[in-house]
C-alpha cells in the first residue's frame, strides 16, 4: 500500500503498514558480524601505529581478543606483543594459563608489576586490601617505557555505564587521561587514531560484544579459558554479598565462616576483589545457558570494586585504568 | 523460563543476526524513557542495574507520590549526565531478542545534535526520530529527517511519543503522521527505493506499541516498534546485494616464514605458506568469488586487472564471501599491492581523482575556512587537501542551499578539496562506505568533519542529492 508518490511512508490504517518485503537471505550470523567488525579494528591499528600492544590478563575477554588477533593475520603470528598488569593478587592458575598461551603462539610478554611499585614506596596499599585499582600506574608506565602507542583492551560496552560512551578508538593524554566529555566522533567503520608525541590511544575491539556473545563464541571456536571460569570446588568465605575465595591475599576474619562450595568466576581479575557465584556450570555450553538466564550483571555479581559507587568505573577510567 | 526450557530454546535457536539502529529526538520527547523501555520491556536490564536506578529515582522523588522508575536513569553513563538530568554523548546500548542482537546508539537531542545524530546514523540500519504528540514535527524534526536523508539512512521510524497524553487521539496521530509524509516527500525519503519512512504512535512511559502493540490505539494496526527493528534488513545485508564488489587493503599478509606457531603445530604446511600473501581487508560492499576478474586501484596508477584465486579467512578456503566479512584475498599476479590500494569487482569504477566535492557535517568548534590545509581519510588511505571553497551551506529546516564561505560547528554545506593524490572516489548517493570520508585536523589530529562525496559538477548531477 504505498501512497501516490511511491514511497515506503506508512499510514498505519486499515491495512499493515508497508515494509517491503525484501528477500535477502542472511549470509552473516550475529557473531559473525561482530568478528568482523573486531578484525578489521585491530587490522586498522596495526596498520596505523607504529607499537601496538594487547591488554592480556589471561580473562575471558581478553582471551577471545587476542583469538581474533589470531585469525587476523593467519597464517602469520600475531605482530604485536602481549602486556599484562600483575597485581602480585593473582589467580596462580590464570598466571599459568597467561604463560602457556604466551608461549603456544610465540608472543613476547611484558608485565608491569604492582607488586614492585608497592616495593620501591611509589604506590600504597589501600585500606581494603584490593590491588585492582593500583594498576592505573604500572600500566601507563609499561605504555610509556615500551613507547606503545596504540593498546588493544578487552572493555565491552555493556559492561558498565561508563564504558557505553566509550569510543572503539579513545585518545589518552600524556598523563593516560580519557576526557569523556570531549570524544572524537566516531563515524562510519574510518577510525580516527592520530595522536601527538605522549599520547597513545586505546583500542577496544570488542566494544560491541556482550558477556552472551563472549560465551557463545567460546562456545563456537572452541577457545581454552583458565579453569576457574567453570564450575569447580573451592574454599570460599562470604563477603558483601559474594564468595569470596580463600588464598595468601585473600584471608577470612574471625567471624568469616569458610565453607567449601561449587563454583565459578565471571569475571577474573585481582584475588582480593573478585568473588565467585555459586554454580553447577561445568562446560562452556551450561556456562551459555547459565549467563543467558542471569539477572545481574558480571561486575555488579562479582566486582566488589565497582560497587563502591555508581561513578567507580568512569572515575578509574579517567585516571587512565583500562 | 526455567533453565531447562532456556538450554532448549539456545539448542533450536536459529542464529540471530546483528541490527543496529540509533535514536534521534529534541529535548524531552522521552527518548531516553523510550530507549530504557525498549530495554526493560525486552529483558535487557538485570536485577542489580534496575535496583541502582530505583534508588537514583527514589532519592529524587520520580513520579510524585506514585513513584515509579525513571527509565531514563538507565541510559544516562557519566556522572555529569546523571547530575544534571542531561545526555551529553551517543551511547550504546545492547539487547537481544529470539531473532536479533540489538546495538542501539542513544544519541542526546539538545547539544551538537547535528553532530551527535551524524556520528550515531553513520553506522546505523535505521534510526527512530521521536516526536512528541503534543507538539508534532518541529524544525528539530525536520533537521533530524534531513540529516538521515542526507546520511542516506535505509530506514527511518518516527515514533509519536507520548499518545497517552493526547488521549489516544487517532486524529492527532493522523495529523501528524500526514506532517512527516509531507517532509519526507520535500526531502525525497523513500523516492529512491533506498530508504523508507514509518510512524508508529507510542508512549514509551506506559509502553503502547514499543515491544508489543497496544490495545488503546485500536485504530493503529501495524507492528510495535521492536517487530518493526526485528524485521527491517540490516544495510549490510543490502550492500551485500550490490554487483559492485568492493575491498579496501588494510594491509598485506606476508609472513616470509614467521608463521604462526600454533597454526605450524596444527600441521600447517610450511614449504606451502613460505611464500604466502595476501590482501586482508574488509568487503565493503558486493561479494566475491573465486576467479572473479577484479582491477587493483592505486592511486597515480592506471587500474590492473587480475584473477581472485584464493579467499582465506583464519585457515579456511572460502568460495565466495560478501560485505562485510574480514577475509584475506590471493590474487593470480604479484602486483605491488599495498594498503590504501582498492580491490574492486573489473570494469566498476571510475578513474580516480584529485577533486573532491562534498557535502560536509561539520563537527568541530574549530570553523572551516576556504584555503585551510586538513586531511582526508578515505578506506584505508589518508592524503593531504586544499579546502578550495565553501560552496554553501544547507538551511536544514528549508532543505534549501544558502550562500556561505565558511562551516561552523553543527553545519552542514558543500565544499570542494584539491587533494594531494587522487583517490577512488564514489558517490555517497549509491556507495555509503567508499563515498564517505573523514576530515581531520593534521594540527591535533582531531576530527573535523564527516565528508559525503558528491558527483563532480558536469557528471550527471543527480538531482535527489541536492535536498
Amino acid at each position: 500500500m504505498s501512497t501516490s508518490n511511491d514511497t515506503l511512508v506508512s499510514t498505519g490504517s486499515t491495512d499493515a503498514p508497508v515494509i517491503e518485503p525484501v528477500e535477502i537471505p542472511t549470509r552473516l550470523s550475529s557473531l559473525d558480524t561482530l568478528e568482523s567488525e573486531a578484525i578489521h579494528i585491530i587490522r586498522e591499528v596495526v596498520a596505523e601505529f607504529e607499537k601496538p600492544a594487547l591488554l592480556f590478563s589471561g580473562g575471558k575477554d581478553s582471551v577471545v581478543m587476542l583469538h581474533l588477533a589470531t585469525k587476523a593475520f593467519w597464517p602469520g603470528k600475531v605482530p604485536f606483543p602481549v602486556l599484562h598488569v600483575d597485581t602480585g593478587h593473582n589467580f596462580p592458575e590464570v598466571i599459568d594459563f597467561r604463560d602457556r598461551t604466551v608461549e603456544r603462539l610465540g608472543l613476547k610478554l611484558v608485565v608491569g608489576s604492582v607488586q614492585e611499585f608497592i616495593d620501591r614506596g611509589e604506590l600504597a596499599e589501600r585500606a581494603d586490601g584490593t590491588r585492582n585499582p593500583l594498576q592505573t600506574v604500572p600500566l601507563l608506565d609499561a605504555i610509556q617505557q615500551n613507547k606503545f602507542d596504540a593498546v588493544f583492551g578487552g572493555g565491552r560496552r555493556d559492561e558498565d555505564k561508563a564504558r557505553a560512551k566509550e569510543r572503539i578508538l579513545s585518545l589518552r593524554d600524556e598523563f593516560g587521561q580519557w576526557d569523556p566529555r570531549n570524544q572524537r566522533p566516531e563515524l562510519w567503520n574510518l577510525y580516527n587514531g592520530r595522536h601527538t608525541v605522549g599520547q597513545h590511544v586505546r583500542a577496544f575491539p570488542i566494544s560491541n560484544w556482550t558477556e552472551l556473545d563472549i560465551w557463545r563464541y567460546i562456545e563456537r571456536e572452541n577457545i581454552e579459558l583458565p579453569g576457574l571460569y567453570y564450575a569447580h570446588e573451592r574454599e570460599v568465605f562470604a563477603r558483601d554479598g559474594m564468595w569470596r575465595a580463600v588464598g595468601e591475599v585473600s584471608q577470612p576474619l574471625p567471624h568469616e565462616e569458610v565453607i567449601t562450595k561449587t563454583v565459578r568466576y565471571r569475571t577474573v581479575g585481582d584475588m582480593s576483589c573478585t568473588g565467585a557465584v555459586e554454580s553447577n556450570a561445568f562446560t562452556v555450553g551450561d556456562v551459555v545457558v547459565e549467563v543467558a538466564a542471569s539477572t545481574l550483571t558480571e561486575r555488579g555479581a562479582t566486582r566488589a570494586d565497582d560497587r563502591i559507587s555508581e561513578a567507580a568505573m568512569e572515575d578509574r577510567k579517567k585516571d587512565g585504568y583500562f | 523460563m526455567s533453565t531447562d526450557t532456556l538450554a532448549a530454546d539456545l539448542e533450536t535457536a536459529l542464529p540471530t543476526t546483528l541490527f543496529r539502529f540509533a535514536t534521534a529526538g529534541s529535548v524531552d520527547d522521552g527518548k531516553s524513557t523510550l530507549v530504557g523501555r525498549l530495554l526493560h520491556d525486552s529483558k535487557a536490564i538485570l536485577a542489580d542495574q534496575l535496583d541502582a536506578v530505583a534508588r537514583t529515582s527514589a532519592d529524587r522523588g520520580f513520579g510524585g507520590d506514585k513513584g515509579g522508575i525513571d527509565l531514563a536513569l538507565l541510559t544516562d553513563g557519566l556522572r555529569a549526565e546523571r547530575e544534571q538530568g542531561i545526555t551529553i554523548d551517543v551511547a550504546y546500548r545492547y539487547f537481544a531478542t529470539d531473532r536479533r542482537s540489538f546495538i542501539l546508539a542513544d544519541c542526546p537531542g539538545h547539544v551538537q545534535y547535528t553532530k551527535n545524530t551524524v556520528t550515531g546514523a553513520s553506522t546505523a540500519d535505521a534510526v527512530v526520530v521521536l516526536i512528541d504528540a503534543r507538539k508534532g514535527v518541529l524544525e528539530q524534526t525536520r533537521r533530524h529527517l534531513s540529516v538521515l536523508q542526507l546520511l542516506r539512512v535505509a530506514h527511518v521510524i518516527v515514533a509519536v511519543n507520548k499518545i497517552d497524553l493526547v488521549d489516544f487521539s487517532e486524529s492527532v496521530f493522523r495529523d501528524i503522521e500526514a506532517d512527516v509524509q509531507q517532509v519526507g516527500r520535500e526531502l525525497g525519503l523513500g523516492s529512491d527505493g533506498i530508504s523508507d519512512l514509518l510512524v508508529i504512535p507510542v508512549s514509551a512511559l506506559d509502553g503502547d506499541n514499543v515491544v508489543d502493540r497496544s490495545e488503546r490505539t485500536p485504530w493503529y494496526t501495524g507492528p510495535a516498534l521492536l517487530e518493526v527493528l526485528e524485521t527491517l534488513p540490516a544495510a549490510d545485508e543490502l550492500e551485500s546485494h550490490l554487483e559492485s564488489f568492493r575491498f579496501p587493503v588494510q594491509l598485506v599478509i606476508r609472513p616470509q616464514g614467521a608463521l604462526a606457531p600454533d597454526a605450524v603445530a596444527a600441521g600447517l604446511d610450511v614449504e606451502a605458506y613460505r611464500d604466502y600473501r595476501a590482501y586482508a581487508g574488509q568487503i565493503t560492499e558486493g561479494s566475491v568469488k573465486v576467479g572473479d576478474k577484479v582491477s587493483v586501484l592505486t592511486p597515480g596508477q592506471d587500474p590492473r586487472t587480475t584473477t581472485v584465486v584464493g579467499i582465506d579467512f583464519a585457515g579456511s578456503s572460502l568460495e565466495e564471501a560478501a560485505a562485510p566479512q574480514s577475509v584475506a584475498i590471493r590474487l593470480a599476479e604479484e602486483f605491488d599491492v599495498a594498503r590504501g590500494d582498492t580491490i574492486a569487482a573489473a570494469g566498476t569504477v571510475r578513474e580516480a581523482s584529485a577533486d573532491l566535492y562534498a557535502a560536509l557535517c561539520w563537527l568541530s568548534p574549530k570553523p572551516l575556512r576556504e584555503g585551510q590545509k586538513v586531511l582526508v581519510k578515505h578506506g584505508t588511505r589518508t592524503v593531504q587537501a586544499l579546502v578550495r571553497n565553501v560552496s554553501g551551506k544547507l538551511d536544514l529546516a528549508s532543505f534549501k542551499l544558502e550562500p556561505a564561505s565558511t562551516l561552523e560547528l553543527n553545519d552542514i554545506g558543500h565544499a570542494q578539496l584539491r587533494l594531494a593524490a587522487p583517490l577512488p572516489l564514489e558517490n555517497y548517493l549509491h556507495h555509503r562506505r567508499t563515498g564517505a570520508f573523514l576530515v581531520i585536523d593534521p594540527l591535533d589530529g582531531n576530527t573535523l568533519a564527516a565528508g559525503l562525496v558528491k558527483d563532480h559538477p558536469g557528471d550527471h548531477e543527480d538531482e535527489r542529492y541536492s535536498i
